[in-house]
């Protein structure tokens, strides 16, 4: 039976709460079922409100809190239903969380897991809709973890929650309604994780994370019919950055694109890139590696500008064709 | 009957009220806020004499407020500080050594040097951080307070803050947090009268922080700071209040540093509402002079003892600097060392 990535979410949540008595959960809207979609549903119920606590409209505070029931052996998880909102936590997340364990020597253990939801389209506008993880990706003391695929979902999650380190976990509502089988599940070991090849192919190097790759998997076939063979790296961990998968696949493709959901300047594409090119050897690559990236722009709200700002399939494939070409 | 303005520092220049106390106590918290200030001044000194690479803020004068309050805790409890936390980590029975060596930027110290004075971590006596940002760890304070909750322990967590970081919202948001969830906290507010260089009177229309409290609810008492007795009394009434579940409470202390924001001068800060004619009234409220005085009034031969006591702290504070200026710095690979566990 195939499961829904926003399903996948709650049976990582699930199997937390069931299993790690250390574990709770913090966040506005955490007992309404249309903040966090189906990723959470009944859990207040399953598992009592003193555990899964809706809280005040009060992101840095609550944030804050997270992180000060981590450093006592709790392991939290702060829920942001927008990370626009979570913006509110910087400080919590940047100063605090993120800065612990090294300036205390490494005693300090801040095991917190940051959950920010991607909540775009739909006319929401500019303060409805950031895909902000390259902002967190910058600081060192953080993980950053985008999943996309439905066994990332909930296995990334639960490898956040038992990680030592502060990690921001980035779920894209616009991927929960992909379907997949799912295995049992396996505690992996957050920190030896890194990105992913999701399809092997010869002609093109394509990177992406959270939905992003989800499209790049949506055009894998429709390029193969033009005669291009993909091959998919998801990112997964964007924090710390490991490019030698990466760097393995383009010095056998020769070529690099990097479709990000973030903006262009000083993003998670950027790195990419940089990272790729300053250890690749000069005459490697048959083509000028690319990024595409959000225009470097708010989100609108009007409808026809909001289909101009958001990357289409059909405007990946164009991109791909020209790259390849 | 009204108190006296506790603000005004022609105020409350006696000897402290010490009836019905155990002398033994007293004499433990003379010896506890003695031992802070000369570590302080130590501070001061070296800092000026350029032994000390980095800022030092130095809460001399405020030394009651941490001694009156920590008797109460245990190390199981969780306290959190500031910028100005060195006696709020030396009130709890934590290793001057390692102080001093922490703030020289030595392996030995509570944060293995890469913290500094600023960045204290002392898990064993239930110090679980200061660090620099106004009001950065008061949110921590309520979620381990929230731990505690959840976990069904006796344990509390105590919030350090001054009166410059009220005027952060989050202190706000965390008070609301702390009393919705009934989480057993205790914010101490050191209202020191000064945010840096700024005089309260300057940045909040009233010079008394705890209405603050009063909008989420949460129980205050306003204190004389300088007053060990009264810190130790209104302090002990209220963790066990908070042990017995009955949620977060506020005290705010009514203080004075005698040294400027930061580092050794006194005087650095004097121009904006702060003239050296207050400095000195202030000095005439030093919480050690008053319980000195109270010590005196109900026994007079214990003058010898306290000489005694003071030739002792000297020595221990002495050797305690020698040993960490002795103590090696950290390796070179500790640099990219504990970013992640």
């Amino acid at each position: 039976m195939k499961t829904d990535f926003g399903t996948a979410i709650l049976s990582g949540f699930d199997y937390l709460l069931e299993n790690y008595p250390e574990v709770f959960v913090i966040g506005q809207g955490l007992w309404s079922p249309w903040y966090v979609g189906t990723t959470m549903t009944d859990l207040d119920k399953k598992f009592g409100k003193e555990r899964v606590i809706d809280t005040p409209v009060s992101e840095s505070a609550c944030t804050g809190a997270a992180i000060g029931a981590s450093l006592t052996g709790m392991r939290p998880i702060i829920v942001h239903p927008r990370m626009d909102f979570m913006l509110y936590a910087m400080d919590a997340i940047v100063n605090q969380a993120a800065k612990w364990s090294h300036m205390f020597g490494g005693q300090a253990h801040p095991g917190v897991t940051i959950r920010g939801i991607i909540n775009r389209g739909g006319e929401q506008g500019a303060q409805h809709s950031q895909a902000l993880h390259a902002l967190f990706a910058h600081i060192p003391g953080l993980r950053v973890v985008m999943p996309s695929t439905v066994t990332d979902a909930r296995d990334l999650l639960i490898a956040s929650v038992l990680s030592p380190d502060p990690v921001i976990y980035i779920d894209d509502r616009w991927l929960y309604s992909q379907t997949d089988e799912l295995e049992e599940i396996v505690e992996l070991d957050l920190s030896k994780e890194g990105p992913e090849c999701l399809m092997e192919g010869n002609d093109l190097t394509l990177v992406a994370s959270g939905f992003s790759s989800m499209q790049a998997r949506e055009v894998c076939d429709l390029v193969a019919n033009k005669g291009i063979s993909l091959e998919i790296i998801d990112l997964r961990i964007l924090n710390p950055f490991d490019a030698s998968k990466i760097l393995e696949s383009v010095r056998k493709t020769g070529r690099l694109l990097v479709v990000d959901g973030g903006w262009k300047a000083c993003g998670m594409a950027s790195e990419v890139i940089s990272s790729v090119t300053e250890e690749l050897e000069l005459g490697a690559l048959k083509s000028k590696p690319l990024r595409i990236t959000l225009p470097s722009a708010p989100a609108p709200t009007s409808a026809t500008l909001e289909r101009e700002y958001y990357l289409s399939n059909d405007r990946l494939i164009d991109c791909i064709i020209n790259l390849v070409r | 009957m009204e108190k006296p303005d506790l603000t005004n520092p022609k105020n409350f220049h006696s000897p402290i009220n010490v009836s019905g106390m155990d002398l033994d106590l007293l004499i433990k918290f003379y010896e506890s806020m003695s031992m802070i200030r000369k570590a302080e001044d130590l501070l001061a000194v070296k800092r000026r004499d350029g032994f000390i690479g980095g800022p030092v803020h130095l809460g001399a004068g405020q030394e009651a407020i941490p001694v009156g309050v920590s008797p109460s805790l245990n190390s199981s409890d969780f306290v959190f500080g500031a910028h100005r936390s060195h006696g709020h980590l030396l009130a709890l029975g934590s290793s001057l050594h390692k102080l001093f060596a922490e703030v020289l930027g030595k392996e030995t110290g509570h944060s293995k040097g890469m913290g500094g004075s600023m960045h204290l971590w002392d898990e064993p006596s239930g110090f679980y951080g200061s660090v620099p940002i106004m009001a950065g760890t008061v949110p921590l304070a309520v979620g381990a307070a929230i731990s505690a909750k959840l976990r069904k322990s006796s344990s509390i967590a105590v919030a350090y803050l001054g009166d410059g970081a009220v005027e952060e919202g989050i202190v706000i948001e965390s008070m609301n947090l702390a009393k919705i969830q009934k989480a057993p906290i205790l914010f101490i507010v050191e209202n020191n009268l000064f945010a840096s260089h700024m005089h309260i009177s300057l940045r909040q229309p009233s010079s008394y922080i705890s209405r603050f409290a009063d909008a989420s609810l949460v129980p205050s008492h306003i204190l004389d700071g300088n007053d060990v007795v009264e810190v130790f009394k209104t302090a002990r009434n209220s963790i066990n209040d908070i042990r017995s579940g009955q949620g977060p409470q506020l005290i705010e202390c009514l203080t004075y540093r005698f040294y400027g924001h930061v580092d050794w001068r006194e005087d650095v800060d004097v121009g904006v509402n702060r003239s050296m004619e207050d400095i000195n009234d202030w000095r005439s409220r030093d919480p050690i002079k008053r319980l000195t005085e109270s010590l005196l009034e109900i026994n007079e031969t214990i003058e010898d003892k306290l000489n005694d006591l003071n030739d002792e702290l000297n020595l221990n504070v002495q050797s305690a600097w020698e040993l960490a200026l002795e103590d090696p710095f950290p390796a070179k690979d500790k640099l990219l060392e504990g970013v992640y566990a």
